[in-house]
């Protein structure tokens, strides 16, 4: 396969290529969000500890 | 031994090992996709009826089988955390229902995309595609009732009740190409008499199949631990952890 080819997808570019980016977005922010929600969280709790109240 | 399990499916310590599990089976996932990826879209022939297009099962049937797995974990973990009041297979179930809702859409999507150019339609009312569509809503409708009740244990609780009665789905979706006339193929792999696939073909999907259920493991480990933080935000162990980084 030359790469030319691998591009082209045969003609079904467009829908090979939109499925497989398409499963990027999705598995990326399956992966993004979890931590970026974990940090928040992490940043809370040490600014609660920080204030020393527990609560 | 039913002691160590039950110190194990404790938050803290789950909070713990889940945290070095975490990396390695990201790594595997990475590795297998790239292998896969490889496999499938660079060393694997064109099939001799659909062209390049098929490629797009490499990710459309690991995304369906998956949606289906996840579903049938989410359900049965959710009727443990049920029954046995263990509130770590509650956090579970509830950190399965997003990334099974990811991969039913993934499903649908790249079905569509599939659909297209060789069914002439991006999208039909036949008995596989509704009843993966219905699998999809019930993922969100899961997670909309857990979010919608306050109180996580009775969230927990109620989503459990949700999830194992629309487990019915799940028989449904993988016999409707059998019982029903759809334009959906029917099964390749899973059937009486062994896989109907070229092995250059089966061996890329297979291992795109096991990447994504390593992706699987590796998120909801994720999200799991993210849960534990949030119920046990006020726990001394809690605050041990966090103030330790």
């Amino acid at each position: 396969m030359t790469l030319h080819e691998f591009i082209h997808m045969g003609g079904y570019a467009f829908y090979v290529w939109n499925a497989y980016g398409i499963a990027l977005v999705v598995l990326t922010v399956n992966v993004v969000q979890p931590i970026y929600r974990q940090r928040r969280l992490r940043a809370r709790l040490v600014r609660r500890a920080a204030r020393g109240s527990g609560l | 031994m039913w002691a160590y399990l039950h110190r194990l499916a404790s938050p803290k310590y789950f909070y713990r090992w889940s945290g070095r599990l975490i990396p390695w089976f990201g790594a595997a996932t990475a590795i297998l996709m790239v292998i896969g990826l490889y496999d499938g879209l660079w060393l694997a022939p064109p099939d001799y009826q659909q062209g390049d297009s098929y490629r797009i099962m490499f990710i459309h049937v690991p995304a369906a089988w998956m949606s289906l797995f996840v579903y049938v974990l989410m359900a049965g973990i959710g009727t443990v955390g049920l029954v046995w009041r263990i509130k770590l297979a509650e956090m579970v179930a509830k950190s399965c229902a997003p990334i099974g809702a990811s991969f039913a859409f993934l499903a649908l999507c790249t079905g569509s995309l599939w659909g297209k150019p060789m069914w002439g339609t991006y999208w039909v009312w036949d008995a596989r595609l509704t009843s993966e569509l219905i699998l999809l809503f019930l993922y969100l409708g899961y997670m909309a009732l857990e979010s919608a009740i306050e109180d996580p244990r009775t969230a927990g609780r109620a989503a459990a009740v949700l999830g194992l009665v629309g487990a019915v789905d799940v028989p449904i979706i993988h016999y409707s190409v059998i019982w029903w006339h759809t334009l959906h193929q029917g099964p390749t792999v899973f059937k009486a008499g062994g896989p109907s696939i070229t092995v250059s073909m089966l061996i890329p999907l297979l291992i795109m199949a096991a990447a994504f259920h390593l992706f699987f493991i590796t998120t909801v480990l994720m999200r799991t631990r993210l849960e534990v933080l949030e119920r046990e935000a006020s726990s001394a162990w809690v605050r041990e952890a966090v103030g330790a980084r």
